[in-house]
């Protein structure tokens, strides 16, 4: 669709009505493209569009400025129907700088719009990127883009003249000008971000002004200049009626833990030590402590998960989460959780490994650690996040389990869930089902004694807390007498009591729902997928799906114990294909419990799949690539 | 008449355990085990009121012996699990039972930062100078030189002095006693049992199996007057069978023996002051070890300070009062919102 409209000008433009958009913006680190890439987002979902985010920042805090390794980049797409990716070429790029254009430039689609900052490719910016030639004018390289060499530096100089700013400080408001032309361009409307920029400069008004002031020079730019002959509208998603906001995995965790303790009636302790990507689930949980969330942010990780015991032996709910360098650490302690049979959520955002890694980008390389990384049998439940949203959902079924269990929880999370965001529909209270917290209170042997591990129908044991009269009682990591919880030597005891726990975790399958399909529930080709790859793989087999090919999903949230009819699934289809950000983790799992020829899709370059990777493996896979 | 509700009067045999104990015989382990159940019954706590946690080492079987809560936990890191216990639970007395090598090898970080958190917490640091449970390899305080199986030819490694790490950390309250000596570790265990704030005990212990007579001097009547000097607060550093024997600084402000009588009056000594704000006294008495130097005993140091746990559960209450009590679809609407129709 596309529409001529006059504007107050003279200018003729064209509108061009649009189902989705993928916009990056890119710079140095300190350049501010995380602010605004979070700004466009906001405004996009208030606006009703779908959203998915992808930030992308360096390890580096402060890499050298104008570097290769100093480039921050935000990726979003905002679409007027359903998405479940930031998508995988760019429609529209921004770059900052030369560094930013150097190694962005690949992801921008033929035909795609090139906004660069034409002030910052002077001499030294271009060598610090490694350019002999300054590319804008190299005409050849940038053939095939609709290229936007703009002045912003001297533009937002101008905008904020009047304002007595440092030449710094008119500098850094330079975001805010690339934002307000991209807002032009896509129509946005900027109150939101208006309103953000009062309230955040609410002590330095002058800073308030020069960047309000930057935000309409850009639009004012888009206005004005012949360059853009056209802007863009992406009309409103047809999201399911309710109330939404934008949330990030990260404070979805946080907040599903906070709200299933509260509900029933529980408070929360958090014991945590700071670690990319997963440290902003200890300062979402730190700033609700009137909800008598007890956070503690502890010497390392083993205090943390050890803490997290300690609690929950004292009868607390305990969370503790780190990533894969910090879960390394916590072994130890987790298996003392797993024979103590104490309830308590371990959250694992993972990221690049192994060691250190790479400690700003994703993977899903922590699958197998957390089915197996302990000494000794230790088997623990393991529940996945598929998207930002659904980590509020993944996060109250986790502890759920850890109650009803008395286990450890392992959460599983990842780096591209934890810092995207997406449209969230805030839930009705009312439909939040408390979880049972019961603690025992009386006797439970004959003679009024205390049997710590006499278990129920389920295998679970009581939880008794210290304070309870008459219940005094010892736990710890030497192995026990069933029913009595003495220390025990006793070659049947120990078999009977890994039995046992395995045979606790196992029955669990029993008190999930079933794994569901989407798409038919046999065929030639089942994809099986888990984590934060549900939504570009779900993409892809949905266009593989409206392609006609013979083609079902089969997204896996609950990965230890799994649920029960999923070895059947598996067998109703004539070839099954499991794409990870790993080398295989899943893959092995389900060949070696369902003897499964499973095939993978696996990639390990800090970054989720695109669409069409997984699409093409689903076709080559149906034979007709 | 009074209706109060008195507490069931306690003794000893309630906390004993109906576990088997199992220490090598004559283990230093069984008086200190005595003497914490003696003392517990004189703090007017309810039982159940009780928790221990331990690490792992011989010392560490401790809470299976008690008829209390308890947990016996993973090696090194009973200083983290109390402190996660104590800060949800603040009506519990919770004791942590360590080892020399369970609390300054592996657990070094951790009770560094539970004593510089000063968590409401009562700690007994058994200090055999070895490790017993893994049969007799040096620890992280036997003497340079130590020969043991992982040491044939002697240890190189220097050792730590578990009271100076405390004060190093600014200990609340830090005291030294040995096993043996039960009225004197009776009275150190009571008045860490009544102190508010991390209360580091440090046991010499004496393990006949592997470490046999580590601490004779500070055991044997007769020999001990003579090794030790027996600290109490506003009282001059004195000590010998004969007290004739006292502590004062030198010029360069060090420790310094000096015979009584002979011009030097106790005024002259150094009085111990076990409320000074400032560690360095304290410390500087903790760097005084036997053979070079007479070994103070008793309570190096015991201040006020906030706990820990008061701290954490007092700033929930504070942010509860200001923000106003918790409101999920607060929580759940916070930032921007908008609707689908
Ligand atoms: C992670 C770990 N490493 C090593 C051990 C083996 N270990 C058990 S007790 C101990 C040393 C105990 O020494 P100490 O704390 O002095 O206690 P003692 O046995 O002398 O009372 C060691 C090394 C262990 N249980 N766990
Ligand atoms: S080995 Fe030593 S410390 Fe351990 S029980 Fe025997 S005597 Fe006691």
């Amino acid at each position: 669709m596309s529409a001529v409209d006059a504007e107050t000008n003279g200018n003729f433009r064209t509108t061009e009505q649009v189902d989705a958009v993928v916009i990056r913006f890119c710079g140095d680190s300190g350049d501010g493209m995380q602010l605004v890439g979070t700004q466009f987002t906001n405004v996009s979902a208030v606006f009703g569009n779908d959203v998915s985010t992808l930030p992308d920042f360096p390890a580096e805090i402060r890499a050298p400025a104008g570097t290769l390794g100093g480039v921050s980049g935000y990726q979003l797409c905002f679409s007027s129907t359903d998405i479940y990716t930031p998508g995988d070429e760019v429609d529209t790029l921004v770059a900052m700088n030369p560094a930013a254009l150097k190694t962005n430039l690949a992801d921008l689609k033929r035909g795609g719009t090139l906004i660069v900052n034409a002030d910052a490719f002077g001499k030294s910016d271009l060598s610090k990127a490694g350019y002999e030639s300054n590319p804008l004018d190299d005409d050849d390289a940038l053939a095939g883009y609709r290229v936007h060499k703009i002045d912003m530096t001297r533009l937002t100089r101008d905008a904020v003249a009047d304002l007595g700013l440092s030449l710094k400080e008119a500098d850094r408001c330079k975001n805010f000008f690339a934002l307000g032309l991209v807002y032009w361009l896509y129509d946005r409307d900027p109150s939101t971000t208006q309103e953000w920029v009062k309230s955040k400069f609410a002590k330095r008004p002058e800073l308030a002004q020069a960047n309000l002031a930057a935000l309409k020079a850009g639009s004012d730019i888009g206005y004005s200049t012949q360059a853009f002959t056209v802007h863009y509208k992406v009309p409103p998603a047809k999201l399911p009626p309710g109330k939404y906001r934008k949330i990030t995995g990260n404070e979805a965790v946080a907040f599903g833990l906070v709200t299933a303790a509260h509900v029933s009636g529980k408070e929360l302790f958090y014991a945590g030590y700071p670690i990319t990507p997963a440290s902003d689930i200890l300062h979402e949980l730190s700033k609700l402590k009137n909800f008598g969330v007890r956070t503690a942010q502890v010497e390392d990780e083993i205090a943390a998960i050890t803490a997290a015991v300690g609690a929950s032996f004292g009868g607390a709910f305990a969370v503790t989460a780190s990533s894969g360098p910090g879960i390394a650490l916590k072994s130890e302690g987790i298996g003392l959780g797993v024979i103590t049979e104490l309830p308590m959520v371990i959250v694992n955002v993972q990221r690049g490994g192994p060691s250190t890694g790479l400690p700003t980008k994703t993977e899903q390389a922590d699958l197998l650690m957390s089915m197996f990384g302990r000494n000794g049998e230790c088997p623990m439940p393991i529940v996945s996040c598929s998207t930002p949203g659904d980590a509020f959902d993944a996060a109250r079924e986790a502890m759920r389990l850890a109650v009803e269990f008395m286990t450890p929880v392992f959460l599983l999370s990842d780096g591209y869930i934890a810092n995207g965001a997406e449209p969230w529909k805030i839930p009705n209270l009312s439909d939040l089902k408390p979880i049972d917290f019961k603690h025992t209170r009386e006797p439970n042997g004959k003679d009024g004694e205390y049997l710590p591990y006499l278990r129920n129908d389920r295998l679970v044991r009581p939880w008794a807390v210290p304070g309870t009269p008459g219940l005094e009682h010892r736990v710890g990591g030497l192995e026990k007498w069933d029913v009595t919880g003495n220390v025990s030597y006793d070659a049947d005891n120990h078999q009977h009591m890994i039995d046992t726990r395995a045979k606790k975790v196992a029955g669990i399958a029993d008190h999930i729902p079933e794994q569901p399909v989407e798409g038919p529930d046999s065929g030639e080709l089942l994809v099986v997928s888990w984590g934060g790859t549900y939504g570009s793989i779900r993409t892809a087999v949905q266009r593989a799906q409206r392609a006609g090919h013979s083609v079902s999903l089969a997204h896996i949230r609950y990965l230890s114990p799994f649920p029960r009819n999923l070895g059947d699934l598996l067998k109703r289809f004539d070839k099954v294909l499991v794409p990870e950000l790993n080398n295989g983790q899943l893959r092995f799992l389900l060949r070696a419990k369902y003897l499964v020829d499973a095939q993978g899709l696996n990639k390990m370059k800090g970054k989720p799949f695109l669409v069409s990777e997984v699409y093409d493996a689903i076709l080559q896979h149906l034979g007709k690539a | 008449m009074s209706t109060s509700i008195d507490l069931p009067v306690l003794t000893p045999k309630d906390f004993a355990s109906d576990q088997e104990v199992r220490w090598c015989p004559r283990c230093g382990d069984y008086s200190i085990l005595a003497q914490v159940k003696k003392v517990l019954p004189t703090l007017g706590i309810p039982k159940e009121n009780f928790v221990f946690v331990s690490g792992i080492g011989c010392s560490s079987r401790f809470p299976y012996y008690m008829n209390t809560y308890g947990m016996h936990s993973i090696h090194g890191r009973a200083p983290a699990i109390a402190t996660g216990l104590k800060v949800v639970r603040p009506d519990l007395q919770v004791w942590v039972i360590t080892g020399d090598g369970d609390a300054l090898s592996i657990g070094g970080n951790h009770f560094m930062h539970m004593i510089r958190r000063n968590v409401n917490l009562k700690v007994i640091l058994f200090n055999n100078q070895i490790y017993g449970l893994t049969k007799g390899q040096y620890s992280p305080t036997s003497p340079q030189g130590k020969r043991t199986k992982s040491t044939p030819y002697g240890s190189v490694d220097a050792p730590l002095t578990p009271v100076s790490v405390a004060l190093g950390a600014r200990a609340s309250f830090v005291a030294r006693s040995v096993d043996v000596d039960i009225q004197h570790l009776c009275m150190v265990l009571e008045r860490a049992a009544h102190h508010k704030g991390t209360a580091v005990v440090e046991v010499y212990q004496d393990c006949n199996v592997f470490n046999s007579g580590a601490f004779d001097f500070a055991s044997k009547k007769g020999e001990k007057e003579e090794n030790c000097i027996y600290l109490e607060h506003g009282k001059p550093l004195i000590f010998g069978k004969a007290r004739d024997k006292g502590v004062r600084l030198n010029s360069q402000n060090q420790p310094e023996i000096v015979e009584l009588g002979k011009g030097i009056s106790e005024d002259d000594l150094l009085f111990h002051d076990e409320k000074a704000d400032d560690p360095t006294l304290a410390f500087l008495l903790s760097q005084m070890r036997y053979p070079d130097s007479p070994e103070p005993m008793g309570v190096f140091r015991a201040i006020d300070r906030p706990t820990y746990d008061d701290e954490l559960n007092d700033q929930v209450r504070d942010v509860t009062e200001k923000l106003g009590p918790a409101s999920l679809e607060a929580m759940l609407n916070s930032g921007d919102t908008w609707t689908v129709a």
